[in-house]
């Protein structure tokens, strides 16, 4: 899916009355299956940018348009259908935490199945192959038959994560696929998810605090910083002042991201090595 | 790492079996209780429900009918409040036998024998009480003191010093033992380390329970009139055997907002002594 | 908030003082010596219970009655809260809807109204026995849980809801695959803990005329026909009893 905006305004969810614009004035245009990275420090407005991308949050003012398509122009159910061409995968896991995995696995393929198909597939869950398939990916084949309340945060997550696969969607959305997870499973996340988006052809817009897990997987990273626009830039183009100027007052944030990431750096990029004072 | 066999959902036959087996239920459960809802649009039926309906606007609002209804609620009230003092009067000393926090005996680990056997038929005596419905005991004591207040009074008495005694005892026993338990130890009486200790810890939840009871206490005594007992409850049984309409819906809204004023004062006072 | 205390304690006290003051209870009749005595009479007549076979099959077919009014009636309840349980909550996330006070004051209505006057007019429409009895219950706890679900509803968190309808799903779908798995522990428990509730109930409805052991109670009591009457209690006791045994393992196994 494609994705265009022009001088987008919108407010944080969490703040209706409040004045503050959680992001200004941001023009951004996004190919059909390109990969993008957004990083930035916490209050940059990286939540609010995926929140309006996905038709969650109407803007306060500028256009959006998704595949040529201004989608606050269209009438219910053709809005409707937009949403399920797209999927957003939010920060802490959306599963209910006495549904089974496979359920909540295979809630992500909703909108390209109907009513009483779906009603069925509650009791007794049609195409578990596709839900086991998209767990393997995510190395949680064994998980299938499991509750949610039953895995760890990082298992969650990733449970999350393999909705994506089961969805019709061509533009992905994900809010810190990596926040809950250990290190060890960060790489085999981030290769998981960008191969699958890649096999689709769907677009992945992510946002990120592990900045080296940015440049590692994606070759475009936008930096946000308090709401505005700071650089958007092919990865092998950021430089570290670009870097430390985005983080400039939240250099924990960037220092600390670096511990984690010691297992990242896939082949030909080459892992910024960071010096906090 | 791909499977060669279908996979099977473990959960599917255990489901599959519970929904048939909820639906063969159904059958026999319609019939135990005649359950027919066409019945409810038959014209005989349609035509009754239609005339009792229509009796029921404009209601009776004649200032004579309005000083009964007001005379009738303060009875249900004060049934009702009564009530429930006499039951808190035996509901107390039930309770502090009925739970283990006051037992000298028991202090050492396991409980004599015969301390034991006491507070367990002091639980028994708490269930009996509680078991048998408010209505029943009502209906009985009718027979024995008469039609009045007093039999309402007598089975809402002790069907809720049943209910009070258990849940006095539960939040008793729930609460932080150890301050009690040290005042035993150190040699005060039982009724020392209650007053001491064990009350003050609980007094707010303690209150709370009984204004919760003593609201559907409230409620109870309507019912109670239905048999007898006097009260709101009592005039509402009349007029529907009259079929009179207009009294039935006045009473009916003054029931709804007798209930919702009790449920407001209960809900300050809650929040005022907890 | 302390002189608050005490002036609630005063106004409780008052009340109750008013309270005994007005009533007229009859305490002479009731202390006396005669009326300890044929109270003492009275409740002899109660033992022996009547155990002979027939009357013993009429109490087990009048507590099956009970019990089918009870399980039928909370099952009807349960749908029936749910569908009002509905529009009568607002999740925060949302606009304010208009449905909201209407519906709760529907609901307010429902289950302030006891089942025992529930069952006095419904047998006007339903007639005597124990279709009365379920459409009573049915219709009173409707309101209590009807309220019971709505409040799990707005305290809900709406995580997995707002995700499935990022993707366009509607409504319908949304509340069975997220709002729904979500509450239901707390929805089985409210429930179970009304047909506990409801077995108690149900047990003395008959004594309008619904049907179950109530009826049975109340007839046998009007002749004075105390072992029966004392068998039929047992009856009741010990279908209570069942009831919440079976309620606590289900707890267990579905919460």
């Amino acid at each position: 899916m494609k994705i265009q905006t022009r001088h987008l305004e919108a407010r944080h969810r969490a703040y209706r009355s409040s004045d503050d614009r959680a992001i200004e004035r941001l023009s951004l245009e996004i190919g059909a299956g390109e990969h993008v990275a957004i990083i930035g420090p916490s209050g940059s407005g990286k939540t609010t940018l995926l929140e309006v991308l996905a038709c969650a949050m109407k803007p306060l003012s500028g256009s959006l348009s998704l595949d040529g398509q201004d989608p606050w122009q269209l009438s219910k159910p053709e809005l409707q259908r937009l949403r399920g061409r797209l999927f957003l995968a939010p920060q802490v896991p959306p599963l209910p935490p006495r549904q089974r995995v496979v359920t909540a696995v295979l809630a992500g393929r909703l909108p390209s199945i109907g009513f009483f198909a779906s009603l069925r597939s509650l009791i007794v869950p049609s195409d578990l192959p596709g839900a086991l398939a998209a767990l393997e990916r995510f190395d949680l084949a064994e998980k299938l038959f499991e509750r949610v309340d039953q895995l760890s945060g990082g298992e969650r997550q990733r449970v999350g994560l393999a909705r994506a696969l089961m969805s019709p969607a061509s533009l992905w959305l994900i809010d810190e696929p990596l926040s809950s997870l250990d290190p060890a499973r960060l790489h085999q996340a981030m290769r998981a998810l960008v191969d699958s988006a890649n096999e689709r052809g769907a677009t992945l817009v992510t946002t990120l605090h592990q900045v080296d897990a940015a440049l590692a997987f994606f070759p475009r990273i936008i930096g946000l910083r308090k709401g505005k626009l700071a650089f958007d830039l092919p990865s092998s183009q950021v430089t570290q002042e670009a870097l430390e100027s985005l983080y400039e007052t939240s250099s924990n944030e960037l220092c600390g991201a670096d511990a984690a990431d010691e297992h990242l750096g896939g082949p030909g990029v080459s892992v910024t090595a960071l010096h906090c004072r | 790492m791909r499977r060669a066999e279908p996979i099977r959902d473990p959960a599917t036959a255990s489901r599959l079996f519970s929904i048939l087996a909820g639906f063969a239920l159904l059958w026999p459960l319609g019939i135990a209780t005649e359950f027919r809802p066409w019945a409810l649009f038959e014209s005989d039926s349609i035509q009754a429900t239609v005339r009792f309906l229509g009796t029921f606007w404009p209601i009776a609002v004649d200032p004579e009918f309005l000083r009964l209804i007001a005379r009738e609620t303060w009875r249900t009230v004060a049934m009702a409040t009564v009530g429930i003092s006499l039951a808190l009067l035996l509901a107390i000393p039930l309770s502090l036998v009925a739970a283990r926090v006051l037992s000298l005996s028991g202090l050492t680990g396991k409980m004599d024998q015969v301390p034991f056997w006491i507070r367990q038929s002091v639980r028994w005596v708490l269930i009996v009480l509680r078991s048998i419905p408010e209505l029943v005991w009502a209906l009985v004591f009718v027979r024995v003191v008469g039609l009045g207040p007093t039999a309402g009074v007598l089975a809402i008495s002790l069907t809720y010093a049943g209910m009070l005694g258990k849940v006095y005892a539960e939040i008793l026993e729930s609460a932080d033992q150890h301050s009690s338990r040290t005042l035993l130890r150190n040699g005060s009486s039982r009724m020392q380390a209650f007053f001491h200790s064990l009350l003050p810890t609980c007094a707010a939840e303690l209150t709370s329970y009984t204004v919760y009871r003593w609201e559907c206490a409230i409620r109870s005594s309507v019912v109670l009139g239905f048999v007898g007992a006097g009260g709101l409850g009592q005039e509402m049984d009349n007029s529907m055997k009259m079929f009179a309409g207009a009294e039935v819906a006045t009473m009916l809204l003054v029931f709804i907002g007798l209930v919702a004023l009790a449920d407001r004062a209960s809900a300050t006072i809650r929040k005022v002594l907890g | 908030m302390r002189t608050q205390a005490w002036g609630v304690l005063t106004a409780l006290l008052c009340l109750v003082i008013a309270s005994f003051a007005t009533i007229d209870l009859q305490w002479q009749a009731f202390w006396s010596a005669e009326a300890v005595a044929s109270m003492g009479r009275f409740l002899g007549e109660f033992v022996p219970p009547e155990t002979s076979p027939e009357f013993i099959q009429k109490v087990i077919v009048g507590a099956w009655e009970t019990l089918a009014m009870s399980v039928l009636g909370t099952l009807l309840a349960a749908l029936l809260g749910m569908l009002l349980a509905i529009p009568g909550s607002q999740n925060r996330a949302e606009a304010r809807t208009w449905t909201r006070t209407p519906v709760q004051w529907v609901l307010n209505a429902l289950r302030a109204i006891p089942e025992l006057v529930w069952a006095s007019l419904l047998l006007i429409s339903a007639g005597l026995g124990p279709f009365a009895g379920t459409l009573a219950l049915a219709l009173h706890t409707a309101g209590v849980l009807g309220r019971l679900y709505a409040e799990a509803l707005e305290n809900a968190p709406t995580g997995p809801a707002m995700a499935l309808k990022a993707q366009g799903v509607g409504s319908g779908r949304v509340f069975f695959y997220a709002t729904l798995p979500t509450i239901l522990p707390q929805v089985m428990s409210y429930t179970l803990y009304r047909w506990e509730n409801n077995i108690r109930a149900a047990a003395i409805l008959g004594v309008v005329g619904a049907g179950g052991l109530g009826q049975l109670l109340a007839f046998h009591l009007s002749l004075f026909q105390m072992h029966k009457t004392a068998s039929v209690l047992l009856g009741m006791i010990g279908m209570v009893a069942c009831v919440d045994a079976l309620s606590q393992q289900l707890r267990k196994r579905l919460t």
